[in-house]
């Protein structure tokens, strides 16, 4: 299945203030480096992940779905580029738990 | 003469006549032999199969890619689409399994069901599963396939055709059980699959309930985790099998970590599979790959310690995850 893009028009828009190079690293790494940087910056605010981790394509769009965030999705080559547009909380469910 | 005691006890477990079911080495051979009978049988109408997309790998595989059905978020099949893609012409037929084998989630079988009767096309069933541990068998379907290990059981595979259905086996019908296998059942794992089938029967209405109760109890410690999300249908699923994802750390660590404590759990992370792909069910619904353990119950004759584990796990389940946060550095994300 190819993972959803939540809100991709509005993930092009803002020039990211972070560049990540997740290239390399593996299943939860890119997702790991994302939340980080993710804290140090306001809502609004974009960020660039590199990552060539297959496992990354589902997780980094599941994870940003989750938190709220928006995220588009581009493959270059070897590598795939995920742009993030950091939520300001109103998207993301009320709770992580499923129960 | 024992043999075809055998077989009636496990016919009778699928709601079917003896001479409707054959046996089979597993479930997985069962449901293929299954495919294989229902799709030569329609061949003049049309090659095409339908699953969902979080069915069994070993069906999947068989299959194109448009041949899977898109589930939502908790793993519950679009019925909709699933209504057009069978009614498209040149289906041969649906394959669904009853209730996810990941996640737990039932699938509206009815509804599904409906739509194959409405098209003309037969529906198997795959009851891997959920045979003997989530009520009586659905009684939708064509076709059913399912394991005795699902009821702890030998393995051992069962296909159900009920009568009146166009089946053409793949073998002469000189071959075992009527042409649908390639070998005879071994008559042991045949006895022992029908006396677990009967030696849980009486227990299996409680059984379900006290599963039931235990996979809540497991799900409200998970979810009470910070960062952790607990994945499938929290109301419409199997009793006995929970999934949850726990957020910032590898799977495989958490795997060793709760091995650790003593405790032996599955998991869908990409870390933990030898081909650095997510389980495709997690990946179909849309929810986190990662730090993904996964759970399934035995049965409480099998496992008479079973309350206190769980009670033991939920326990101890926050100070573990803490552990490999801990050990990750991602314990203040």
């Amino acid at each position: 299945m190819t993972p959803t893009r939540p809100r991709s028009a509005e993930a092009e828009a803002p020039i990211p203030a972070t560049r990540i190079d997740a290239r390399g690293l593996r299943c939860p790494q890119p997702v790991i480096r994302l939340a980080r940087a993710a804290r140090e910056h306001p809502p609004g605010v974009a960020i660039l992940v590199l990552a060539d981790d297959p496992a990354a394509r589902y997780d980094i769009p599941a994870w940003a779905r989750l938190k709220g965030h928006a995220v588009s999705v581009h493959d270059e080559g070897e590598h795939t580029a995920y742009r993030l547009v950091i939520g300001d909380g109103s998207q993301a469910p009320k709770s992580t738990g499923g129960a | 003469m024992l043999l075809n005691q055998a077989r009636e006890v496990l016919a009778g477990g699928l709601g079917m006549r003896p001479d409707e079911v054959s046996l089979h080495p597993t479930g997985t051979h069962a449901l293929l032999a299954g495919l294989a009978g229902l799709r030569r049988a329609r061949h003049r109408v049309g090659e095409q199969i339908h699953t969902s997309a979080v069915d069994q790998a070993a069906v999947l595989r068989r299959l194109p890619a448009a041949a899977r059905v898109p589930v939502d978020s908790l793993g519950c099949l679009d019925t909709e689409r699933w209504a057009r893609a069978v009614n498209a012409p040149g289906v041969a037929l649906g394959v669904l399994a009853a209730a996810n084998h990941e996640v737990g989630t039932c699938q509206p079988l009815r509804e599904a069901a409906d739509a194959c009767a409405a098209a003309g096309v037969p529906l198997l069933v795959d009851l891997a599963a959920s045979w003997g541990r989530a009520g009586a068998v659905p009684s939708q379907g064509q076709a059913y396939a399912a394991d005795a290990a699902s009821f702890a059981g030998p393995p051992l595979g069962v296909l159900g055709v009920r009568t009146g259905t166009r089946f053409d086996p793949a073998y002469p019908r000189s071959a075992p059980e009527h042409g649908l296998s390639l070998a005879q059942p071994v008559v042991p794992f045949a006895l022992a699959a029908a006396e677990a089938w009967q030696q849980s029967a009486a227990e299996r209405a409680r059984e379900e309930q006290s599963a039931t109760a235990l996979v809540e109890r497991i799900r409200k410690a998970a979810s009470g985790i910070p960062d952790v999300q607990v994945v499938g249908d929290p109301v419409h699923r199997l009793p006995h099998i929970v999934t949850f994802s726990v957020l910032y750390v590898d799977g495989e660590a958490l795997v060793h970590e709760l091995d650790r404590r003593g405790f032996a759990v599955a998991s869908g992370s990409a870390c933990t599979s030898d081909t650095l792909e997510p389980s495709h069910v997690l990946a179909a619904m849309g929810v986190v790959t990662h730090g993904n353990v996964r759970i399934t119950l035995p049965l409480e004759a099998v496992a008479p310690e079973r309350d206190r584990d769980v009670a033991r796990f939920c326990q101890e389940l926050p100070d573990a995850v803490a552990a490999v946060r801990a050990q990750l550095g991602t314990d203040r994300l």
